[in-house]
């Protein structure tokens, strides 16, 4: 097997998910574009170097749909022969991405491969694809499906995190962010987002609430009470745990993760490219893995997958430096923290998406350029990356700096 | 044209007007005949060029057409799903041909053929496949009686609708109002369905059918509106519009969060309408009749046939009845004791057109039961299912007293006083000494022998036992209960009084408890004997719901009140003296009255009851009772919460109490909630096997205690492999 390298990685700010986001009027396929000219652009590849782009993106349909990776690498003016996988894991899409892209290294398909993903949630609003799991009777019945809102809330009642837990978390994810902006600690991996025209439209995170206390959130009302006690779906929810009386509601808009638009791609390959093209590789990778894990309860997969991905590199949790866990929602965190028995202040040490945002598809290749970059100015050695995902998966990659 | 169970009459206009009248029948069903007519006509409606439009129309007073023919439908039982499929298509196919004249839906889409127009006069219950005919045609037109019911109720027994009700429903009033209509199963007036847009037009009583024709005669041509190119379901439809989306995904939440997932009809509706929609029409009929086939050969939905269907229609006409016995027709009741229990006996007995005198010690008692009657009628005036007129003559036939002469003519009396041997002794001998000697007393006692209340009567052959269950008007069963002298004209009147006043009623032999008495609190024991052990409360309860109990049982026990359960726990006690077998369950009921938590009316019982109406358990019952380091599996717990009714019911049927496997599953289902799915308790045994069932609460008698043991006429059956019901 060959040692899949990872020599760049970089992202686009999030910009609000919303209409009056900054990068609402960017097109998903230029946003993936962006991120793709850059990475070509400052490691000075050519045109044609690249093998294969594996990007991840959740809402495909509309402008996202039909292998938007493909036009985004005729967009950025990539030769014709680099070919385009579009990819969909839910939330895990973007690491799935990056892993995909890393394996095609490792078994020797390719040479240089690039994995990301991208997600306009402003302009393709998530859900808009449909999709059997939710609404159709035969599948949704039986998969006793709920919403992910309502999983999160089932995961803090399971695990008794209070309100004033996941409130808690949230602010010191805003205070973490809000430090590695002004600490200068993203300046290496975020590329601005340009206009048409060729403008900046927006270079740092849209969405970061320094200011945010718990007093601050407290006021918050939770948002999924209604639809768990009218829609139903409480009652789904406790059929599956009966040990439960009632669901406690506590997550809502400030400690679950942000709606946002954005992209990223990680530059994959392997030793002999490097050499080539004399780019030093910032880190390797040790191993991935993906799982399956209980639906209704849906975000637990990470604590799951953790485990899967140590035992196949053959490490146990201290070989770990350094965490790196998708903010979903704050109780995936919590539990995450609890199951794994680690300290708060080894994992998100820069925040995450409840301070930044969760651009879907873009997230999990994201956040692996966050830990590299983390690596990097910590000294560190090695760092897990992973990921909750929609009817209940989780995807791992383990990385060591270089 | 030679028709058996139709008659086609052309009028000038060449508008055939089509009368469904099934020849020695009160009611039109869909039957083999029914159809083969239905189909001649169809075919001689798309071909002869003399008719130019239709109207379908029923001979019967009784209604429209009731839908299919179950009894016939039994006949397909042993059928493989391939002839289900097929015979159920074949109704389709006759439905859609009076929809299309034949035509193919390429053809109308297309404007290249038109189909003529067609109209049903509705002036009875269009129910399941009578209402399906009814939106198989272009124009309904219902009569404004608004007794009439029309809707698809098919899901009550555990089937869903196939003649194409899933579809046409749906595509006309938009899916959340088809959806509500045929998961709930429940039935609307000619105004409601006028509103929900699937009756056109309401015309006085006696001129639907010309209404109907009218119509059919200013109609040159018709076509469905799914027959006509670029339908669009009102409301959205299909796997990606965001409204059907908005739609199906708390609907379909909410049909698990009520069925518990254990009623595939209702999934299987909800499946329909959203295959169904994504699909074009012909394509969606022929999935709704293969999901038709799939629930009709599901085992659910057999239970619920026997027992909601088949033994409930058997009971409430003669199966029990004593053969060539006549009995006076009941036209006056004396009620004793103006209670809850009272009260609502008053009710259901001037409901059904008899009068009623409710007496009780003191006048402002008796009034008030009155008053329960008068909010009852009030409630329906105000909904606009009861005229006031009806409502007026009601009320009218119950009169409140305190006087025993005023019981001078009556023809059955009916005592629902105090539990208590004394009490009942007493009013037994006031009401006697001013009645004729034919006038039989009926004891509504919950648990006491009839054979010792009788012992206060001058007549005990007159003296027999009527057991309601609360709330009268709600709860469809009764026990009727013969002491060892009640004569076979009191029992005849006993149930011809049951089927007045349209209960169930099942016998019970005379032993305490009867039979549902000696099941329920079985039950309600073992939930008790499980918090005492340390299973949580909350796992306890929601076992009970997910398998399909209405309550669970510790809500339950705060319903009735745990120190009424204390009371018939002392007087059971001083009854039996020392064959009185005590239960674990009591330590828990006397720990909850000593702390005065006595359940609802108390505010605090195992649940403490909040502001809004919310309930939580209360929190504080692990300080009492702690709750054990390793829990039970929920497949444990609901288990025991099952075989604690099983057990018992099977120790019923063993020793006679109740007749048969029939009578053991009605008394189970209407007289208690024991979930419908299951068809009761013999049927599920019958459905696991007695053999697993035998198995089954031997592993629990070994791990809880004899009580589980089953009876020696189930080993046995278990042994030679002989059903519970020998014939269903």
């Amino acid at each position: 097997m060959t040692t899949a390298y990872i020599y760049d990685s970089l992202r686009t700010p999030r910009g609000k998910g919303k209409k009056d986001g900054s990068l609402y009027e960017i097109t998903p396929v230029s946003l993936a574009a962006q991120v793709l000219e850059s990475v070509r652009d400052r490691n000075g590849l050519a045109a044609d170097t690249v093998d294969d782009v594996v990007f991840g993106c959740c809402s495909t349909v509309g402008e996202q749909a039909a292998v938007i990776t493909r036009m985004a690498i005729l967009s950025a003016g990539y030769g014709d022969v680099t070919s385009g996988l579009q990819l969909n894991r839910f939330c895990g899409s973007g690491l799935e991405a990056v892993n995909v892209a890393a394996s095609k290294v490792i078994t020797g398909e390719a040479d240089v491969t690039i994995g990301g993903g991208v997600e306009s949630m402003s302009r393709v609003p998530m859900g808009s694809d449909g999709g059997g799991g939710s609404v159709d009777p035969a599948v949704a019945m039986d998969m006793y499906f709920v919403p992910q809102g309502i999983s999160a809330d089932l995961l803090a009642t399971k695990y008794g995190y209070t309100r004033n837990d996941v409130d808690a978390y949230a602010t010191e994810s805003q205070k973490r962010a809000a430090t590695a902006w002004a600490d200068g600690r993203f300046d290496k991996s975020v590329v601005p987002v340009r206009d048409v025209m060729g403008e900046v439209v927006l270079s740092k995170d849209e969405m970061v609430r320094a200011d945010t206390s718990v007093t601050a959130l407290s006021e918050l009302k939770p948002s999924f009470t209604q639809m768990g006690r009218q829609a139903g779906f409480d009652g789904v929810a406790i059929q599956k745990y009966p040990e439960i009386e009632a669901i406690e509601h506590v997550h809502h808009a400030g400690n679950s993760s942000a709606i946002v638009d954005g992209a990223a791609a990680v530059l994959i390959g392997n030793k002999a490219f490097g050499a080539q093209m004399g780019l030093k590789p910032r880190a390797k990778i040790r191993a991935m893995a993906s799982i399956g894990s209980e639906p209704t309860m849906m975000l637990t997969g990470p604590e799951f997958v953790t485990n899967r991905v140590l035992e196949r590199c053959g490490m146990t949790k201290d070989d770990i430096d350094l965490w790196e866990l998708n903010e979903a929602f704050s109780s995936v965190v919590l539990r995450f923290i609890e199951a794994i028995d680690i300290d708060h202040a080894s994992i998100n040490v820069n925040g995450g998406a409840i301070a930044m945002g969760h651009p879907l598809g873009a997230t999990g290749a994201m956040i692996v350029g966050t830990a590299i970059d983390e690596l990097e100015r910590s000294g560190k050695g090695t760092a897990l990356v992973t990921i909750c995902v929609g009817a209940g998966m989780g995807v791992a990659t383990v990385i060591e700096r270089i | 044209m030679c028709y058996k169970n139709i008659k086609v009459e052309i009028d000038d206009d060449g508008i055939a007007l089509v009368v469904m009248d099934i020849p020695g029948k009160s009611m039109n069903v869909l039957d083999a005949d029914l159809l083969s007519d239905l189909r001649l006509f169809a075919d001689k409606f798309a071909t002869d060029d003399n008719i130019r439009g239709a109207v379908i129309a029923s001979g019967k007073p009784s209604g429209f057409l009731a839908g299919a023919d179950l009894k016939g439908f039994s006949s397909l039982k042993d059928a493989s799903r391939k002839e289900i499929f097929t015979s159920v298509m074949e109704i389709n196919q006759l439905y859609r041909a009076f929809e299309t004249s034949g035509y193919t839906s390429k053809e109308l889409v297309n404007s290249e053929k038109f189909a003529k127009p067609i109209a049903t006069a509705i002036t009875g219950h269009a129910l399941g496949g009578g209402l399906e005919l009814a939106l198989a045609t272009h124009y309904r037109v219902c009569s404004d009686n608004q007794q009439i019911k029309l809707g698809l109720p098919e899901v009550q027994i555990g089937l869903i609708p196939g003649g194409g009700g899933t579809q046409r429903l749906p595509r006309i009033t938009g899916l959340q109002t088809a959806a509500m209509m045929m998961t709930e199963g429940r039935p609307i007036s000619p105004d409601k369905a006028k509103e929900y847009g699937f009756i056109d037009h309401v015309a006085p009583e006696g001129a639907v059918i010309d209404a109907a024709k009218e119509w059919v005669r200013n109609t040159p041509h018709a076509t469905q509106p799914w027959d006509r190119k670029g339908f669009r379901y009102p409301g959205g439809g299909g796997a990606m519009d965001p409204r059907a989306i908005q739609f199906f995904m708390p609907a379909i939440a909410l049909t698990r969060h009520h069925t518990k997932g254990n009623y595939p009809a209702a999934q299987a509706i909800m499946s329909c309408l959203y295959e169904g929609s994504i699909l074009d029409f012909d394509t969606a009929l022929k999935i709704e009749a293969k999901y038709f086939t799939k629930i009709f050969t599901n085992i659910v939905s057999k239970n619920m046939i026997r027992t909601l269907f088949t033994s409930r229609e058997a009971a409430q006409k003669d199966r029990v009845r004593p053969v060539g016995v006549q009995s006076k027709v009941v036209s006056r009741v004396g009620v004793l004791g103006a209670g809850m229990m009272g009260a609502g006996i008053a009710y259901v007995t001037a409901k059904a057109g008899v009068d009623v005198v409710l007496l009780d010690r003191d006048i402002a008692t008796a009034v008030r039961g009155k008053t329960y009657s008068e909010k009852i009628v009030e409630k329906a005036v105000g909904r606009g299912i009861l005229r006031q007129s009806k409502a007026d003559a009601l009320l009218e036939r119950i009169t409140p007293t305190t006087e025993y002469s005023d019981l001078s003519d009556v023809d059955l009396i009916i005592e629902a006083v105090f539990e208590n041997t004394q009490i009942k002794a007493d009013v037994t001998r006031r009401a006697e000494d001013v009645t004729a000697d034919n006038v039989v007393f009926a004891s509504n006692t919950s648990t006491l022998p009839i054979s010792e209340l009788a012992k206060a009567s001058v007549r005990p052959e007159k003296f027999i036992g009527i057991h309601f269950f609360s709330p009268v008007d709600k709860m469809p069963l009764i026990e009727i209960i013969c002491g060892e002298k009640t004569d076979d004209k009191t029992k005849t009147m006993a149930l011809d009084y049951a089927a007045m006043i349209g209960k169930i009623p099942i016998i019970a032999k005379d032993v305490r408890g009867f039979y549902t008495n000696r099941c329920v609190p079985s039950y309600l024991n073992e939930a008790m004997l499980m918090v005492k052990e340390g299973v949580s409360p909350t796992l306890l309860e929601n076992a009970a719901l997910g398998i399909g109990m209405p309550v669970a049982p510790l809500a339950l026990l705060d319903e009735m009140s745990l120190s009424l359960i204390d009371q018939v726990n002392e007087t059971t006690k001083s009854d039996l003296g020392d064959d009185y077998e005590p239960s674990e369950a009591e330590d828990v009921v006397a720990c909850m009255v000593r702390l005065g938590r006595l359940g609802r009316k108390s505010k605090a019982g195992f649940y403490d009851y909040l502001e809004e109406g919310r309930k939580r358990l209360w929190s504080e019952i692990n300080k009492y009772f702690p709750l054990a380091e390793k829990q039970p599996s929920l497949a444990d717990v609901e288990g025991r919460l099952l075989y604690a009714q099983l057990v018992p019911a099977a120790v019923c049927l063993d020793e006679g109490v109740v007749l048969d496997p029939q009578s053991a599953d009605l008394g189970a289902v209407f007289g208690w909630g024991f979930p419908s799915w299951m068809g009761g308790p013999m049927s599920y045994v019958d459905m696991i096997g007695v053999e697993a069932f035998v198995k089954k609460a031997d592993e629990f008698a070994d791990a809880y205690g004899p009580r589980f043991a089953p009876p020696i006429s189930f080993r046995e059956r278990a042994a030679s492999s002989t059903p519970v019901y020998t014939c269903s």
